[in-house]
């Protein structure tokens, strides 16, 4: 499992496989950025694509946390919500440039996770999941309240970005295809930071307190601090593919913010491969593209993806990316 | 004693309403290996979370090298030159070997470089090498730890508990589960540590170290019984009467 996790130092064995998967490892960026500039070409339509590229980078954001440090939170709904609000605030009420007002949203995004952060990695385990449940759900009524700005229930709507004007060039928002390889750019660049930062020596802290919390405050770490540290890059991470969403949808609907959608997080993690690199793009897109297969055939789809949701808990618990890159591993020793 | 690294007064650990440890003022010499040792439910495990960081005292202080170190947080006890092993195998098990020790040497150098690569440090991976080769696991470095047979994992935290470069390493029952052939063999690790440095170890079977250590101190129903070179512990009368019982 660690060695699609610890890509420079990856394992597997010294056959084919093993190989094969080392060079893997070293790539992921290149080869994550490969697949997602090809995907729009093989996805059922573009705006389910753009959906897929948007949720895949809320749920990497969410696993540095989850998967990487060990802590499940049940709250990061919150900084998708903060990202998308800030962002259309800044458009719809400010008049900003899409960029500035990206920015602002994840700005805002960090802000909250910053201090839901200092509130909440006191507590362990179950405590840190019901808190960080409980401070988004007060993040939730906050905006919800704030109709003025936010527009209540009725979320936020006019978030009008027809193009990206960049003074040389103005590239069509309206088309689809453009937009997706905008967006694309935005969650290239954090999928390339994501993968220095896992890279660093931090990211070796991180996985450090996943493996044994006691045993790398005994080391010398601030364990509390670190956690800090991770849970606001988290935030942070989730608060841009928020801000992205609200750009793509023109409107932030108040269930961004709901803590359904900080389930919908643990959901994409866990389907695609929690203890993997590429995984949550995985489960992102198995998660939607079911969703919206079964969302045509029946009204209770909901109940057909938490059976799945079981079943994969059940039999394939490291996730269908995480199942493959064990298989390789096999294959190679 | 004036060159005591470590030093402790009066001090005391109560869990609820049941005291712990009481009153313990000893002063661990500089240099060699001092041993802690006592019967069962002695307080010797409390005694070693206490002058660990592992948790704070009741009441008393404890002062390193003249410094009171009383209630800091447990990382920087590490940080000041006290780096522990635990009683229970204490390891991150699904890092590789060569990583656990890595990691821990980190913490000495670098715990908040977010972008650089890990390799940009090859000081640090050199030292994991050599404390990896020094506890006798060279040719593991790529096992995970959780593979590891119990001894070697017991060695593993050792070489995790030297990178922290310690002035002082503390051991809490370095042997325990082991078989004899390893318990030799971690032995002969013990002695080779205690010439570079000062090492207090906490240990059940006394047997074991009275050939071994300097110093010993006896703990007994969460007081201290007796102190003193072996010598001297092998002819305390009270120690006998509570301690070696039978035997002696």
């Amino acid at each position: 499992m660690s060695g699609a996790l610890t890509a420079p130092a990856a394992r597997g064995g010294t056959g084919r496989g093993g190989r094969l998967l080392r060079q893997a490892a070293r790539h992921r960026v290149g080869l994550t950025l490969a697949v997602l500039a090809l995907f729009p070409f093989v996805a059922p339509y573009e705006a389910l694509a753009v959906n897929i590229l948007v949720l895949g980078l809320y749920a990497l954001g969410f696993n540095l946390l989850f998967g990487y440090t060990g802590l499940l939170s049940f709250g990061h709904a919150a900084f998708l919500g903060a990202g998308a609000y800030g962002t259309g605030i800044a458009i719809v009420h400010g008049g900003l440039h899409p960029l500035p007002a990206i920015a602002a949203g994840v700005v805002l995004a960090t802000l909250i996770a910053a201090v839901m952060g200092f509130l909440a990695i006191r507590t362990r385990g179950i405590y840190f999941a019901m808190t960080t449940l409980a401070l988004s759900m007060c993040v939730y009524y906050a905006f919800y309240q704030m109709e003025p700005l936010t527009g209540g229930e009725n979320g936020l709507r006019g978030i009008n970005v027809p193009a990206l004007n960049l003074g040389l060039v103005s590239l069509p928002l309206i088309d689809p295809l453009v937009k997706y390889y905008v967006i694309l750019v935005f969650v290239g660049t954090a999928v390339w930071l994501f993968s220095r930062l896992l890279a660093s020596p931090f990211g070796a802290v991180l996985e450090a307190i996943r493996e044994n919390e006691n045993r790398a405050r005994a080391c010398g770490y601030d364990v509390a601090r670190t956690k800090l540290v991770a849970f606001v890059i988290s935030g942070a991470v989730c608060g841009l593919a928020g801000a992205l969403n609200a750009i793509h949808l023109s409107i932030v609907p108040i269930e961004t913010m709901h803590y359904a959608m900080s389930g919908e997080a643990v959901m994409m993690a866990l389907l695609g491969g929690m203890r993997t690199f590429f995984g949550p793009f995985v489960g992102a897109a198995t998660f939607l593209v079911l969703q919206d297969g079964l969302a045509t055939l029946t009204s209770h789809w909901q109940l057909f993806t938490g059976a799945i949701f079981i079943a994969f808990v059940l039999f394939l618990p490291s996730g269908i990316w995480g199942e493959v890159v064990a298989r390789l591993k096999r294959a190679g020793s | 004693m004036s060159g005591a690294i470590l030093r402790t007064e009066g001090l005391g650990k109560r869990f609820g309403g049941f005291r712990a440890l009481d009153g313990v003022s000893v002063a661990f010499p500089e240099g060699g290996v001092t041993a802690i040792i006592g019967p069962n439910g002695a307080g010797k495990s409390t005694f070693f979370n206490l002058i660990s960081g592992a948790m704070p005292p009741s009441e008393g202080r404890i002062l390193f090298q003249g410094q009171d170190i009383t209630g800091l947080a447990p990382h920087r006890f590490t940080r000041l030159g006290i780096a522990k092993s635990f009683q229970i195998t204490n390891v991150f098990p699904d890092l590789t070997v060569f990583e656990n020790v890595r990691v821990a040497a980190q913490a000495r150098r670098v715990r908040f470089d977010l972008l650089r690569d890990r390799a940009a440090y090859p000081d640090l991976a050199r030292k994991a090498e050599a404390l990896i080769a020094e506890v006798g696991l060279a040719g593991r470095e790529e096992r995970l730890a959780r593979e590891l047979a119990h001894g070697e994992q017991r060695a593993l935290e050792i070489a995790m508990a030297l990178a922290a470069d310690p002035i002082l390493l503390l051991l809490d029952e370095p042997t325990a589960g082991m078989s004899p052939e390893e318990t030799r063999t971690m032995m002969d690790l013990v002695r080779r540590l205690a010439a570079e440095r000062t090492l207090i170890l906490v240990e059940h079977k006394m047997k074991l170290v009275m050939d071994l250590c300097r110093r010993l101190i006896v703990l007994h129903q969460g007081a201290l019984l007796a102190e003193g070179t072996p010598d001297e512990i092998r002819a305390n009368a009270e120690v006998r009467r509570v301690y070696l019982g039978k035997s002696a």
